[in-house]
């Protein structure tokens, strides 16, 4: 058992070399979407190193937690996770996005152990996550859900219909988290469709709300501790981030939603995120 | 044929006896619970039945969620929503996902008559045929029906069931065996056939027996299910009949017909007619009057069997 000292210590290195495979991963594919990858990275690795009640060896065990990935365009991060979590081997990230291979450049859940639903299309991941925290509850059983979207993403009608279902349904079982890195595809969420006030919407909307600095892992790794944020109701977690977290040259610059680091900006980026000496 | 049923009842009662048998069915509705006849259902499994609201989107996804925590949901709504509103969740969450989940289409094709196009639903069939792993089933009766619920709840991958609300007459005798993907010969002929499902099926029989008296042998095939289809007795028909005629409850484009077509040109080229709607919305009167207004009756697909068989001996002709 490592102290909680150690765990943190343990998270910054683990979250350090998801980035670094990420940014390899994207470099080698010759595409993917860097930005957001690395906004939610820290969330990945908070839940899927220390929260998630999973495990590789058995995918599929029925009491397993389930994390979905609503925010599928996110699928280098996601993988990278997976794959340094033991749900598939390190090397077929090589693969990523190349002809014929499983990983796919959005998720897909008959293809890839761990990944629980196929997403890409926005607005998909928080109703399916609902349906399965209602088979939880049916069953009577602990295990949880939890969820990730996008900030853009919430543009979606999708998910507000999901967001009434919740909490009228009252499930404390449900917890979505919100990459809020407050850029969509080109601009900013506020210039584009405008999000906020956004806790207070989801307040509205019967929700216990908190919000977390994204990339603090401490404080991520309490909020997940503490969920749900009230009995009876689902809890909603703003996770305020940076695209382009951890490379300072990316950090919330709107052309790295898509664009691929060439070979130079590779080798910038992997040194920023070296683990220190 | 006196006796007729609304088949919604049948699939009430076939999912009430399977949630009885398997604790992991469900159900859900879009605020449908009435006209998906789910209200015994929730009598007997309160916890068991999950009404969304109006909310179709969610409909599906939260069917698809169920279905990963090992439920096997049944999520029913009016098809004219259920596939038009979610059509992007059907693809992705269910088919493409290989989700365990049957999706109910109620009141389908133009049972809501007087309510007008938006709520006729006579695109959906074309719409689901064209996705990947999804399973189309089109019931013609109560025992059809019932035997669909059950078949889907066995199914290893997403089914759409499309059920209307007319009143229907039994098309099967009691000892039929149904299976899916399999056509239902329900007349034997060798003169022509006659292709149909759902609620045109009663009437495809009643014109072949008017066929009949006029010298032609009709055999009629019950396509229950439209995909995957059943090639090898779409073959045989081209193969041992002179023509085919298809009747659908839905626009001619993308539908049963055009599932038909592909086989026959594929297999073995021969005359066609598509009956259905033409390619336009129908307009609003009883469900009895628009397929009237359409020629969808015995004595419409009786005349437009006749002409493709006066057609074929003209080209029969010119050929020689």
């Amino acid at each position: 058992m490592i102290n909680e000292k150690e765990l943190i210590a343990l998270l910054h290195t683990r979250a350090r070399a998801t980035r670094r495979r990420n940014l390899r991963m994207v470099h080698e594919a010759g595409i993917g979407h860097i930005g957001g990858d690395l906004s939610a990275t820290d969330i990945l690795t908070v839940l899927y190193s220390a929260i998630l009640r999973v495990d590789p060896e058995h995918p599929d065990d029925p009491g397993r937690d389930r994390f979905i990935m609503s925010k599928g365009h996110a699928a280098g991060a996601y993988y990278t996770t997976l794959a340094h979590r033991g749900f598939f081997a390190e090397d077929e990230l090589q693969l990523f996005m190349q002809p014929l291979s499983r990983l796919n450049g959005h998720p897909a859940c008959h293809k890839v152990p761990g990944v629980e639903a196929s997403t890409g299309p926005l607005g998909h991941g928080l109703p399916i996550a609902v349906g399965a925290a209602l088979a939880s509850r049916i069953d009577g059983a602990t295990w949880r859900v939890y969820v990730l979207t996008g900030d853009g993403e919430l543009q979606e009608g999708s998910n507000w219909e999901a967001a009434m279902a919740a909490s009228h349904f009252g499930l404390d079982n449900l917890v979505l988290t919100i990459d809020r890195n407050g850029l969509q595809l080109a601009a900013p969420t506020e210039e584009t469709m405008r999000l906020e006030p956004l806790a207070a919407k989801w307040q509205a909307f019967g929700w216990a709300v908190r919000e977390v600095d994204g990339h603090d892992l401490p404080a991520l790794l309490e909020a997940y501790r503490n969920v749900p944020f009230q009995p009876g109701r689902p809890s909603c977690l703003i996770a305020h981030t940076h695209k382009g977290q951890g490379v300072s040259f990316m950090s919330d610059g709107p052309s790295w939603h898509h664009k691929v680091p060439d070979a130079v900006q590779l080798e910038l980026a992997l040194a920023e995120l070296e683990e220190p000496a | 044929m006196s006796d007729r049923h609304d088949i919604r009842d049948a699939f009430a009662r076939a999912l009430l006896e399977l949630a009885e048998q398997d604790d992991r069915v469900v159900a859900l509705c879009n605020d449908s619970l009435s006209s998906s006849k789910l209200e015994m259902f929730r009598e007997r499994f309160p916890d068991r039945l999950i009404n969304v609201g109006i909310a179709e989107q969610d409909l599906v996804g939260i069917a698809a969620g169920l279905a990963n925590g090992g439920k096997r949901p049944f999520a029913c709504g009016a098809s004219c929503f259920l596939t038009g509103r979610a059509l992007e969740q059907i693809k992705v969450d269910l088919a493409y996902s290989e989700a365990r989940v049957t999706l109910c289409g109620m009141s389908a094709g133009v049972a809501y008559g007087p309510l007008g196009p938006t709520h006729h639903s006579i695109e959906d069939l074309a719409w689901l045929r064209a996705i990947s792993g999804l399973t189309v089933v089109v019931p013609a009766d109560e025992a059809e029906t019932a035997y669909s619920v059950r078949a889907a709840a066995d199914h290893p991958g997403p089914v759409f069931i499309r059920l209307s609300r007319m009143p229907l007459g039994a098309v099967h005798s009691p000892g039929h065996v149904f299976e899916l993907g399999r056509a239902g010969r329900l007349r034997e002929g060798d003169d022509v056939t006659l292709i149909a499902n759902g609620v045109m099926v009663e009437r495809a029989l009643e014109a072949a027996e008017d066929l009949a008296g006029r010298g032609v042998e009709a055999r009629v095939l019950n396509m229950a299910t439209l995909e995957p289809i059943d090639r090898q007795a779409i073959a045989s028909a081209a193969r041992e009949t002179r023509g085919i005629v298809t009747i659908e409850e839905h626009t001619v484009h993308g539908g049963l017909g055009s599932a038909v077509a592909e086989v026959v040109v594929a297999t073995h080229p021969v005359p066609m007619k598509i009956l259905g709607f033409p390619g336009v919305f129908a307009p609003t009167g009883p469900t009895s009057f628009i397929l009237e207004h359409f020629g969808l009756t015995a004595s419409g697909i009786c005349g437009a069997t006749l002409e493709l068989l006066e057609t074929d001996v003209r080209l029969v002709e010119v050929a020689t």
